[in-house]
């Protein structure tokens, strides 16, 4: 495959790796048991904050987990956690609360009084009798249950067990979910927790329940899995479509309600429930794929439900992993493989085949079958001693399979089938019979040739013309003695002026060439003559000494660019990393200001306006004014006076006003002026008119 | 005919002048305020046509303030004067109280709008 040249190395990379991810598909990387990662991720999420957890909730997940993966360096929150447990078991808590107080006192074991048990049994008893919704259900009986175990001697048996039970089943559906109460949405997490429920009723039923009730169950948890969702790699979960009302429950949630339900209703039945042993597995598988969760609550319900698969009465998952799926030639590693317990476990004595191995580029001819790998005690893994001659570097699938011991061990355990891993063969390429030559014309004589030894670091220096050709050739071989073509073989010619352009090395069996004719080139390389460093990269997933090498220098001499057609040079590629630096300082252009008048024509004009102010006085002195209507008695002349003085203030704060004032505080003095003005103005007026009136009627 | 038209014109022009000398004095000082108003905004007006009219609301708000006061003392003068017989139960006082509000509130505004 020719991929076109100038094309950038990461294209041609990423196309590549699409190439064989296609291969690959059916082969996945294996998600492990549970390991120290998650024991450490438990007690970073878990913290408790000043020595007590936030909730009872999650007190009961923060000793839960600890409990199951035990953890050494667990904090210890008894002095804190039990006056808050004491404080809970009263009959008058909340049903959530009281359950999850009870929860973690049967890990704590706290110093509780038998009467309180008593209390709270006869209560439960009763809301159990009562309850409508499903949750109240759960909690009650899930509660009576917890008091079973932590107070022998209280009597916390349903009198109608029968009763209670129909209760529950009667809001299943057909489907297999469940409904939380008489209102039509349903969900596949209100089914784990009615089947919890359901178990939990059979065993603190006083009298037995009928068997068929039960198998109708049975029947709902087999048609509850058929909903199940699936990943192309085996991997099995249950997810919520958005039901309104309640929270919506994740793909985690959902699924370890379910498993819990499931695991206990199995745990209380005898029979069995005919769920496949591959759904168990990838339900295992889709736990396990998590990895570390970043969140508390889907960490306690990742580690809570690998803790029921770990040992239920179903199928119990059996998980293979390797260490490493990279094994290199040159060191010699040998192949380890891992069978565990979904918690990390020792798993029952198992052989493990190697059925059969492929190249991906070669799927039908294997070049391992039937080859069964050897236990080694000391360890715990199971070896393939000694890869065989006929692997050499490439991209492999080994296909797995487990062959238990027990011949019953079927039935108990769940192992997966044929297995398909990706393993990765990588050793050292040589790289021989370098040779770099200059040619003359299409006869090919040679003007220069020079070898190279590319594993050193010696460089040519060579010179030619446009009418020459440029050869390069090198020799790849495996390990085993192949040939190989690896993803990346690129010839790099760089000018000067930072210019480069690049050739892919193509090749014909174990010889890879090169050649550049230099006459086609001209235009390609801008007409740019002078001198071109030579860089060569040759590099593959698989091969251990990739490398990228200069070569040396090639002195070009292109003819000059002709003048009716200059090369219009490409903007050459900016360092990515300067983008990231300063920007070009901008000025920023102000709008340039209206040309003004020049001052002292304003101010000409300003003298102007103010003389017909002068007319107008001298013209009001010509018509004889006076004031001889001023009021001469005391209290009319103080109003006068002080509705000119008002007056005369408007006018001011309108001066001040344009000058720096604003026009709030504008407003509001002349409001304040205003109302002084209307009331002084008022009574000079009114008097003067009553005096024109009284001088009228006189 | 030119020399009839002429002295026509004057004639008309003194009895006119005469006329105009009978109307009380309160009524004199008021035109005489009009014209005072009159003319500034004349003024202001020749200057905006010398140096244009940037910025442009100085200019409306100085011209508005002339032609606004001349119309409001117009006004009290209709108001004020006794041969109108309209008006004949508003007391002087009053229209002039009115004539003194309206001012400080168009000045208030123009002020605003000096810029």
């Amino acid at each position: 495959m020719l991929l076109l040249p100038r094309m950038s190395s990461k294209l041609a990379r990423s196309l590549l790796l699409l190439l064989f991810a296609f291969s690959i598909c059916d082969a996945v990387a294996l998600p492990g048991p549970i390991s120290d990662r998650h024991r450490s991720a438990a007690l970073e999420l878990f913290a408790p904050q000043h020595g007590s957890f936030a909730s009872l909730e999650e007190s009961y997940e923060a000793l839960r987990i600890f409990e199951i993966l035990a953890v050494r360096e667990k904090p210890d929150v008894r002095a804190t956690t039990c006056p808050k447990v004491l404080e809970n078991l009263v009959s008058s808590t909340p049903l959530k609360d009281l359950f999850y107080a009870l929860k973690v006192n049967g890990i704590l074991k706290c110093k509780v009084n038998g009467d309180i048990f008593k209390d709270i049994a006869s209560r439960l008893k009763a809301t159990v009798k009562d309850a409508k919704t499903l949750i109240d259900l759960y909690y009650s009986i899930g509660s009576l249950l917890l008091i079973k175990d932590q107070a022998s001697d209280v009597d916390v048996l349903l009198a109608d067990a029968d009763g209670t039970f129909h209760s529950i089943k009667a809001l299943s559906q057909s489907d297999g979910k469940w409904r939380y109460t008489d209102k039509p949405e349903s969900s596949t997490y209100a089914a784990g927790l009615a089947l919890e429920a359901l178990a939990g009723v059979i065993t603190l039923a006083s009298s037995e329940i009928d068997q068929s009730r039960v198998n109708l169950v049975k029947n709902d948890i087999l048609k509850l899995f058929d909903s199940i969702e699936k990943y192309d790699d085996g991997t099995f979960y249950f997810d919520e479509k958005l039901v309104g009302g309640h929270e919506h429950q994740g793909s985690i949630s959902t699924t370890s309600s379910v498993v819990r339900g499931v695991f206990a209703f199995a745990a209380v039945t005898s029979g069995k429930i005919n769920l496949p042993g591959d759904k168990i597995l990838g339900l295992a598988k889709f736990f396990l794929g998590i990895g570390i969760p970043g969140d508390a609550k889907d960490l306690f319900n990742q580690i809570e439900s690998l803790a029921l698969l770990e040992s239920n009465r179903i199928s119990i998952p059996l998980i293979l992993s390797l260490p490493a799926s990279v094994y290199s030639l040159s060191n010699k590693d040998q192949l380890k493989v891992r069978v565990n317990t979904v918690l990390g476990s020792a798993a029952p004595p198992l052989t493990v085949k190697l059925v059969r191995a492929f190249s991906t580029v070669a799927k039908d001819s294997a070049v391992i079958q039937n080859k069964d790998l050897k236990y080694d005690q000391n360890s715990g893994h199971h070896v393939l001693d000694v890869l065989p001659d006929k692997v050499d570097v490439g991209i492999y699938v080994f296909v797995f399979e487990m062959v238990l011991h027990d011949a019953d061990g079927e039935k108990v355990y769940a192992t997966g089938g044929q297995i398909h891993v990706p393993i990765y063969v990588t050793g050292i390429v040589k790289v021989s019979n370098a040779e770099i030559a200059v040619l003359d014309n299409d006869l090919g004589s040679i003007e220069t040739q020079k070898t190279l030894d590319l594993a050193g670091n010696d460089i040519v220096s060579l010179s030619a013309n446009h009418l020459q050709k440029f050869r390069f050739s090198f020799q790849l071989t495996t390990p085993r003695g192949h040939a190989f073509k690896p993803h990346q073989a690129f010839l790099k010619l760089k000018h000067e002026t930072k210019y480069e352009h690049i050739f892919v090395v193509g090749n014909a069996g174990k010889k890879f060439e090169i050649v550049l004719d230099f006459l086609g080139l001209v235009e390609k390389f801008y007409y740019l003559s002078g001198r071109y460093d030579i860089e060569l990269t040759v590099g593959d997933a698989v091969m251990e000494n990739s490398f990228l090498r200069p070569l040396g220098h090639l002195e070009l001499d292109l003819p000059e660019a002709p003048t009716s057609k200059a090369p219009r040079l490409p903007p050459l590629a900016v360092d990515p990393y300067t983008r990231y630096g300063p920007k070009a300082e901008i000025t920023h252009l102000f709008r340039t200001p209206e040309k003004r008048p020049p001052t002292q024509l304003s101010l000409i004009f300003l003298s102007l306006t103010l003389l017909p102010l002068i007319g107008f006085l001298v013209g009001l002195l010509r018509l004889g004014v006076n004031l001889r209507n001023f009021p001469s008695s005391a209290a009319p002349a103080t109003y006068a006076i002080l509705f000119h003085l008002g007056i005369a203030a408007v006018l001011v704060l309108y001066v001040l006003f344009w000058l720096k004032l604003d026009l709030f505080t504008t407003l509001k003095t002349t409001a304040l002026l205003g109302v002084f003005l209307l009331f002084v103005g008022h009574r000079i007026l009114s008097h003067l008119a009553t005096t024109s009136a009284k001088l009228k009627s006189a | 005919m030119a020399r009839s038209t002429s002295k026509d014109a004057q004639d008309l022009f003194r009895a006119l002048w005469s006329a105009y000398s009978a109307t009380p004095t309160n009524l004199k000082i008021i035109d005489l305020y009009v014209m005072y108003a009159v003319f500034t905004a004349l003024i202001q007006v020749v200057y905006m046509a010398l140096v244009g009219s940037f910025p442009f609301n100085s200019f409306l708000s100085g011209v508005l303030s002339c032609v606004g006061t001349a119309v409001l003392a117009v006004c009290l003068r209709i108001q004020v004067n006794k041969e109108n017989k309209e008006f004949k139960d508003l007391a002087p006082e009053r229209a002039f109280a009115d004539f003194v509000l309206c001012n400080l509130v168009l000045h208030l505004v123009i002020m605003n709008f000096l810029g």
